[in-house]
């Protein structure tokens, strides 16, 4: 007996769904996509490899990939799917995964991500749903509009001369040596379907055994955004789609490649490599004991760009490490290399950090007005706040905070030059916080300074701010 | 099993409330056995029904609808 039903990949019932029938997808009468996923379903299920699939989703009307597919799902930035899929492939080499896209997503934000997985031959599927319209954000021109096609941002139709032509990316893949398996299939009659439904299968096949990468476009229909009904659409498919992008095969080197050629399995990527090698890293900074760490370090610093902001964090960091904390270093800027603003985040703590970023710093360094307005409300009560009064006029809460005021950009200058005001604003931050020995932080910068002649000033410098802050400011 | 497949006979069937009343069935159907409902369902949309004979179980419908859930498909 054979019973052709909703596949166990699916989940019973999706949650997303508003309105009556919440076993009903949320796509549109006679969209492609229900179709497309019923087969991927259906493929998943009879090569039994629903468990380790991993289906990354985009942003389009696909978004709610993972509403449907009971498995590993994924959601990724507009156009970021074969990166994500790349990232999740190489972490779990054992998964399946799916990088379903439409051709808004795939075709134009998308274009570098997706021709740089597909020449790198990662072991991932790409499904490509191409119904020549954004369909999502309301019928708008895609890089896949047929040329004539009317659409809300090409209402008088496409026209090659001011748009471009529409882009055929399987033949555009098919001329990179790296991907196994590509293949152009539509949503038309029901010879194209089930030649689709054997193609998606096909493409799974090869990642189950590990022959690389695979390109399965799929033409279909948008209805809605084509402002025509269900019917009208597939016969439009079939007639002007085809025409434009015909079907076909355009590469199958699955017969010539070994089963597990292209598995990629990464031995950099195992957390305990990347901990022996930071180890090591750690070791070649010296194996006495860390030094004692009152507390841990949250700490931003925030200025203009050429203040020396991220310098001071990474003179920071630096100490940190020689010191034998965990550490990291975090930057934020504009693209101006002198003016803008720019501000780095810092952790040192005793324990692993697990993220970079700071949102709630105990220590807040500013060097400019702007950062002083933006960041004071973000210090936890009772943290520090170190303020360059020769430049910033406001002046924090010092009820709340520990507020050191010092006229860091001023001391720099008599020390010899402006530009060490960072160093100033250092030496300040270690004499307020306690964290570090100042006869150890001077080391350091010793170290870490390439340049020779400037070695003085910055002592001198770092000397001052710290003395600035013991004798009471 | 149901009674339909104890008599061995191919049989398709629509659930009434989550077809979107698109008409792909019913153009892939070779034996011409599917049509539209006069009757809304809960959704608004006109369903499709099985006419209730002659269906051979070819799958067809199955893969032209767009529904996971709204087309199963026997054959015995």
């Amino acid at each position: 007996m054979k019973v052709f039903e909703k596949s166990p990949s699916f989940y019973q019932v999706f949650e997303r769904k508003s309105g009556p029938a919440k076993e009903a997808t949320h796509y549109c009468p006679g969209c492609g996509h229900g179709n497309i996923h019923k087969m991927i379903a259906e493929a998943l299920e009879d090569l039994e490899v629903t468990e380790r699939t991993v289906f990354v989703s985009p942003v389009g009307c696909s978004v709610f990939g993972y509403y449907y597919f009971d498995c590993g799902n994924f959601q990724a930035a507009h156009g970021r799917a074969p990166a994500v899929a790349t990232g999740v492939k190489r972490a779990n080499p054992g998964a399946i995964v799916i990088s379903y896209q439409g051709d808004g997503d795939l075709a134009a934000i998308g274009t570098a991500e997706t021709i740089h997985a597909a020449n790198r031959g990662e072991s991932i599927c790409v499904f490509f749903v191409n119904n020549a319209i954004y369909g999502m954000t309301g019928g708008q021109m895609a890089p896949t509009t047929l040329i004539g096609q009317r659409s809300t941002t090409s209402p008088l139709g496409r026209i090659a001369e001011t748009h471009g032509n529409p882009i055929r990316m399987a033949e555009l893949l098919a001329t990179l040596p790296a991907p196994t398996y590509i293949e152009r299939v539509a949503m038309g009659d029901s010879k194209q379907i089930m030649k689709a439904r054997k193609a998606i299968r096909k493409a799974l096949e090869i990642q189950k055994e590990g022959k690389g990468y695979c390109f399965v476009e799929i033409l279909s229909s948008c209805p809605t955004g084509w402002k025509m009904d269900p019917v009208t659409s597939r016969d439009w498919l079939m007639a002007e789609m085809t025409k434009v992008f015909p079907l076909g095969v355009f590469k199958d080197e699955s017969g010539n490649r070994d089963e597990g050629q292209w598995d990629r399995h990464f031995e950099g990527f195992a957390p305990d490599k990347v901990n022996a090698y930071l180890d090591r890293l750690k070791s070649a900074l010296g194996d006495s004991e860390a030094l004692s760490l009152p507390r841990d370090l949250h700490c931003k610093f925030a200025g203009f760009g050429g203040q020396g902001i991220l310098t001071l964090g990474l003179f920071l960091s630096q100490i940190g490490m020689r010191a034998g904390h965990q550490v990291s270093w975090f930057p934020a800027y504009g693209p101006e290399m002198r003016g803008g603003t720019a501000n780095c985040s810092v952790n040192i703590s005793a324990e692993r950090i697990g993220s970079p970023l700071v949102d709630h710093p105990n220590v807040l360094v500013v060097m400019n007005q702007p950062s002083l307005d933006a960041f004071e409300a973000s210090v936890l009560d009772g943290g520090t706040i170190i303020v360059d009064t020769t430049i910033v006029e406001g002046r924090p809460d010092a009820k709340r905070l520990n507020a050191v005021l010092i006229p860091a950009s001023a001391i720099a200058d008599e020390v010899g030059t402006p530009k060490v005001a960072n160093v100033v604003v250092l030496g300040a931050l270690v004499a307020a916080t306690g964290a570090f020995p100042p006869e150890f932080c001077e080391a350091t910068l010793r170290a870490v300074i390439k340049k020779q002649s400037l070695v003085d000033m910055n002592m001198a410098a770092f000397r001052r701010g710290y003395d600035h802050v013991k004798n009471g400011g | 099993m149901t009674d339909n497949t104890v008599t061995a006979v191919p049989f398709m069937v629509v659930d009434g409330e989550l077809c979107k009343g698109c008409q792909l069935c019913i153009g892939v159907c070779p034996k011409h056995v599917i049509a539209i409902s006069e009757k809304l369902n809960a959704s608004s949309y006109h369903p499709a029904y099985y006419t209730g004979s002659d269906c051979t179980g070819c799958g067809l419908c199955f893969y032209a609808c767009p529904e996971p859930g709204a087309i199963r498909v026997v054959k015995p």
